[in-house]
């Protein structure tokens, strides 16, 4: 989403003097024929690739691809609360998370990774996805660290950062009331988009970003900052919901998956 | 089945940026042939039997145009007897990007069922995605992938196991390149021209034909008559370097060798820059936008004074412009330019008549359109017998550089001139009034009779039934949207209520019956005819406020005390009858009347003691009377034509009706504004340039009057005091000339805009309430204003400040449209009645002064017309014209009265 905001402003600074020029006319975000800008129909999610246990020193790991966007999560934990003490609960673990966007993620270079207000807001907004989803009781005074970095992005950063942390935490090992899947639609001509691209939301879509606990339906975080009436909202947290059902298909094949391979080869 | 591929695409958006986009190919594609058995599609478009006549191809086929046919030849394909075309995903997407209106005209046939057009997503298809190659241009690599295209359908329709029957596909293209390599790759391939002309059965088709420029069509010497435009990119960059400016062409209506063009600059400041003569011009036809270079300032020169009209190519029209005077004053001249550069061209189809060439078997012939600051364009037809006397669409397909004229072709006939169905068609045409019947899908939304009040409709509704309520309106009007009450309260005061037919409550919001009725926006009243905004089942009957039927209305009640303060303001949704519907002059009589001492009667009187005190609040506060000539027509009823006219009476009632309008729509605007401060649909009228007040001054000046222009008070009250002795039209022509002074008044949703302030009402927020069987933006208001009050709920559209502010752009359009229509229908219906009356003597005053001709109006029918000093025959009198008064003297004093005659010039 920081990407929508900076688009916007540069816009407004160097205006298109023509009426004709090539990119006033817009894109058209979905034909009539029903068919989106890269091919995929309104329901439909780019396609989602992913690995679990990348690096050996951490806890748990994972490398998610959703389309374009590629993210990589790290898992350490559950351990002994580090740095201030005071933060400690005594009744669960506390869920620490920081999320950052390699330099080299965008069509421009990133001058800083981390620590800008977009990160920090969205590190919060994982770090509360994954406090509902996480079984902090479990491990009380202690911490668990998750660092998410977006390698490319296209769009949806956030879900994708959901979804790879999701695998890395099971990667580690920690028990989570379900997985947590999430997915970003829009809302163009009346119809919820699943799972936007880059051109997608820059074009001005009101989107939206839901997590899901799939197996109960309970919603982990709900995020929209687009204005949107509140007719369309049901409709629009529906396709969220099928679509990160869709998701959550995925990512179990792939525990499957890994789970098998891992048993292979420590089996014997 | 979801094959994915990722490409890079670079794209220059000021800088170089690489956009990477996922591209996904699929095998769910389908062809959308009846006859294909292997692809899985639910329902078919093309059908089996695509048949035409054609002399080139004897067997069944479809159509695969490309992109530069589709852009050129639109008219061609949307002729009923062309079917069974597809659009490639490729030719539709480039289409969009180089022409918006033709690509809307293409969606609209595809979405026609009986023309069976087909769009094939091909860029997404596995078998017919290509990718662009290294060192290929984008239009290459397109055209490669309509050949592709047409390829692998040329090969599906084959294999496909009723192949027998021979079904093709024909691509049609111009380009020779792309037509050799087509053929190549051994496709069915033919030029347009080529394959239109081979349509035995329908040879009107090639009429419909645009000319095409390879083909040399040399219609003038081979002189270049025009300089170059320069292409995009260097006007471009001159734009942003500042040596060029941008604006909206306008070519004048007085005279075909001039020309503004209006530049937009940053906020307020917007200027004009002047054109005068062809060179300079440079084939820029009216509402193009094009780039201007200003001229030296030694070069500037002064709106020139004379009238001109494009009498052909008999005259030398470069030898006109050396004799335009020469020793203009410094002060008069205006910024001069030329016309570099075209950057977006807005032609339509144009109305008008053809001028059938002197030579019998030419078949390249004059067309002139209707509206006179339309070029003349020259077309080919071999119809033009048949096409002579009437009244013709034609469009512009270019303009070459050595042409006096642009080329065009002939779209459709729409009956003989001056036949009065045709010509109220030409007029709704060219003011882009939609006037076509309701369709089923429209009219499907409306009530179905017989139709009653339920109980239902009653939950939010106060019932307003026993209050006496009665309309005043226009004689002869249906469409009742008005009703007004008065009474004495109990406790001394008085209780007004102004009752307004509830169409909301029939038109619900998205539905196809809303949608066509914001499109059209208002309803247009022509002389002997009005175009309807909605069906004429709620106009006239289910939301006419009759008299003596039960009828839903929206009502605005106000408390007052006798002085007409307004003590309690309340909006409610109501059930009401109407004692009575009277006309002006009948409540008029009613009011004058002391015998009458009837309820009604009373209830009139009340109102119009208020609507004084009203009126004269209103004038204090600065409020502009202004005055235009309104004629109205006795038409035959059976004829229909005009058989007598005169201007528009006002009376009391009159103004009574309108002052309790007025303070309903203030009050309503109020109500939305604060309940609904981003998206309120509101009207406003800015203050008019103070260089707009020059004619006004000027025209004062001659009788020695003064005029003050400071504010709308001062202007009101100046406009007041201007009286001459013995001359009482005086004051009406100053106001008549004020009303032109004014900007025009539009809506605006309030999110987007701060000044709301209305200066002709002089009041600080309006919007329009009282008319929503007429006018689309009183349906918005009244929908805000429900929801405001809880008795409905609100959608999406009606929230969304962009969406509403796109309607208001509409309605605005609209609206002035309908007024044009309404100008020019009044126009056609006074020649009419002239027609059967030859010459006739008539007291007429001059309102502007040129150099060669003076501009008329006559009061008595309220008619403006262009007196030429010199007509075709006859040399001009010696004339002196002075810029300054401005004013003609006539040296020789017998040619005066000629004045007194208005020559009807169509």
């Amino acid at each position: 989403m920081g990407n929508v905001v900076q688009r916007r402003t540069r816009g407004a600074l160097r205006r298109c003097p023509f009426e004709v020029c090539g990119n006033m006319a817009g894109l058209e975000l979905l034909s009539d024929q029903g068919y989106r800008l890269d091919g995929r129909k309104a329901t439909e999610l780019r396609k989602v690739q992913a690995r679990m246990g990348v690096f050996a020193q951490a806890d748990g790991s994972a490398y998610l691809e959703q389309g374009n966007t590629k993210a990589l999560a790290v898992v350490y934990g559950p351990h002994e609360m580090r740095g201030s003490r005071s933060r400690t609960r005594h009744d669960q673990a506390v869920i620490n998370c920081q999320y950052s966007m390699a330099t080299f993620s965008t069509a421009e270079r990133k001058r800083r990774p981390h620590g800008d207000r977009k990160s920090t807001e969205m590190s919060l907004h994982l770090k509360q996805t994954f406090e509902a989803a996480v079984m902090t009781q479990l491990y009380p005074r202690s911490q668990i660290d998750i660092y998410v970095k977006i390698l490319q992005s296209d769009g949806g950063n956030y879900s994708v950062c959901v979804n790879a942390a999701t695998l890395a935490v099971i990667d580690a090992g920690i028990p989570m009331r379900d997985y947590v899947c999430a997915c970003t639609v829009g809302f163009v001509d009346e119809t919820p988009l699943a799972d936007l691209c880059y051109a997608e939301e820059s074009g001005g879509v009101s989107s939206l970003a839901l997590a899901l606990l799939p197996r109960g339906g309970q919603i982990a975080l709900l995020q929209m900052d687009a204005r949107l009436h509140q007719d369309h909202l049901e409709a629009l947290i529906e396709a969220a919901m099928t679509a990160c059902k869709g998701v959550s298909k995925v990512l179990d094949e792939v525990v499957r998956q890994h789970l098998q391979e891992v048993s292979v080869l420590t089996g014997e | 089945m979801l094959k994915s591929k990722t490409f890079v695409k670079k794209t220059r958006s000021g800088g170089v940026m690489k956009i990477v986009r996922e591209h996904y190919l699929r095998d769910d594609i389908w062809c959308g042939s009846e006859v294909c058995t292997e692809c899985k599609q639910e329902s078919t478009v093309l059908q089996r039997d695509a048949c035409i006549e054609s002399s080139l191809c004897s067997y069944p086929h479809y159509l695969i145009p490309d992109t530069n046919v589709v852009l050129h030849q639109i008219d061609v394909l949307e002729d009923p007897v062309i079917r069974n075309v597809i659009i490639l995903q490729t030719v539709l997407q480039e289409v969009r990007h180089r022409s918006a209106p033709v690509y809307k005209r293409l969606k609209d046939i595809v979405h026609e069922k009986e023309k069976h057009f087909y769009t094939f997503t091909n860029e997404h298809h596995r078998e017919t995605f290509i990718e662009r190659e290294p060192g290929e241009s984008a239009n290459d690599r397109n055209d490669r992938a309509i050949r592709m295209a047409s390829k692998w359908y040329s090969q599906h329709l084959k294999t496909s196991e009723t192949g027998a029957d021979g079904l093709k596909v024909v691509l049609l293209t111009n380009d020779q390149g792309n037509k050799q390599k087509a053929e190549d790759n051994g496709l069915l391939v033919y030029k347009c021209e080529e394959y239109i002309k081979s349509l035995i059965a329908n040879p009107e088709l090639v009429d419909h034909l645009a000319l095409s420029n390879d083909e040399k069509n040399e219609i003038t010497s081979s002189k270049v008559l025009f300089p170059e435009h320069l292409p995009l990119s260097k006007i471009q960059a001159g734009i942003k370097s500042g040596s060029f400016l941008q604006g909206t062409f306008r070519a004048s209506r007085d005279n075909y060798l001039e020309a503004t063009v209006f530049v937009q600059g940053e906020g307020e400041d917007s200027t004009e820059v002047l054109l005068q003569g062809l060179q300079n011009l440079n084939r820029a036809v009216h509402q193009d936008v094009v780039a201007v270079q200003l001229l030296p300032r030694d070069q500037w020169v002064a709106p020139s004074s004379v009238v001109l009209q494009d009498e052909g190519a008999a005259k030398d029209d470069n030898a006109e412009e050396e004799d335009e005077e020469k020793e203009v004053t410094e002060a008069a001249r205006k910024p001069t330019g030329k016309v570099v550069g075209i950057i977006k061209r807005s032609w339509r189809p144009f109305c008008g008549m053809l001028n059938v060439a002197q030579i019998k078997e030419s078949t390249r012939h004059l067309f002139t359109p209707a509206d006179r600051r339309i070029p003349r364009i020259r077309i080919e037809t071999r119809q033009a017998a048949t096409l002579a006397g009437q009244r013709i669409m034609v469009a512009i397909d270019g303009w070459p550089k050595h042409s006096r004229y642009p080329n065009g072709h002939f779209v459709r006939s729409l009956g003989s001139a001056g036949e009065k169905d045709t010509e109220q068609e030409v007029l709704l045409l060219e003011h882009d009034v939609p006037h076509q019947a309701f369709s089923q899908a429209v009219l499907s939304f409306l009530p179905k009779m017989p139709w009653a009040i339920t109980p239902e409709d009653m939950v939010r509704r106060e019932d307003l039934r026993n209050l006496t309520v009665c309309s005043v309106d226009p004689p002869g009007c249906t469409d009742i949207d008005d009703a007004l009450h008065c009474r004495e309260l109990e406790n001394g005061n008085l209780e007004v209520g102004v009752h307004i037919a509830d169409v909301s409550h029939f038109i619900r919001p998205g539905n196809a019956l809303d949608k066509e009725a914001a499109n059209r926006g208002t309803t247009v009243y022509l002389c002997g005819k009005r175009i309807d905004m909605v069906p004429e089942l709620l106009s006239s009957n289910l939301c006419s406020l009759r008299s003596n039927v039960e009828r839903l209305a929206f009502s605005c009640i106000w408390e007052m005390n006798h002085k007409a303060e307004i003590l309690k303001t309340r909006f409610t949704k109501s059930v009401i009858n109407s004692k009575a519907s009277l006309t002006y002059a009948e409540a008029q009589m009613r009011i004058d009347d002391t015998s009458m001492n009837d309820d009604i009667t009373n209830s009139l009187r009340g109102l119009n003691k208020l609507a004084k005190i009203l009126k004269k609040q209103r004038i204090e506060k600065g409020a502009l009377t202004l005055s235009s000539l309104e004629v109205r027509f006795h038409i035959d009823s059976e004829t229909h034509d005009p058989i007598d006219l005169q201007t528009k009476e006002l009376m009391e009632t009159n103004s009574m009706v309108e002052e309790f309008m007025l303070l309903a729509n203030i009050s309503v605007a109020q109500k939305i504004y604060d309940e609904f401060p981003d998206c309120a649909m509101l009207r406003k009228h800015p203050p008019p340039p103070p260089s707009n007040y020059d004619i006004l001054l000027k025209a004062a000046k001659s009788k020695e009057v003064e005029i003050h222009t400071d504010s709308a008070k001062a202007l009101a009250d100046s406009l007041d005091v201007a009286k001459v002795d013995g001359f009482p039209y005086f004051n009406t022509l100053l106001r008549i000339l004020a009303t032109r002074c004014m900007m025009q008044a539009v809506y605006f949703c309030s999110g987007m805009d701060s000044d709301f302030h209305h200066y002709g009402l002089a009041s600080p927020i309006y919007t329009h309430f009282t008319s929503p069987i007429r006018r689309y933006a009183d349906i918005i208001v009244h929908r805000l204003l429900a929801v405001a009050i809880g008795a409905d709920s609100t959608y999406p559209d009606l929230m969304d400040k962009h969406k509403q502010s796109a309607l208001s752009n509409n309605l605005n359009y609209r609206h002035k449209m309908s007024q044009y229509a309404q100008r020019a229908s009044v126009a056609f219906h006074t020649q009419l009645f002239f027609k059967s009356r030859g010459i006739l003597n008539e007291e007429g005053f001059v309102l502007f002064v040129r150099k060669n001709a003076i501009i008329v109006l006559i009061p008595k029918f309220g008619l403006e017309g262009t007196v030429f000093f010199d007509t075709k025959d006859k040399a001009a009198p010696n004339l002196v014209f002075d810029e300054e008064i401005p004013g003609v003297s006539v040296p020789a004093p017998d040619v005066g009265p000629q004045a007194k005659k208005p020559k009807l010039d169509r």
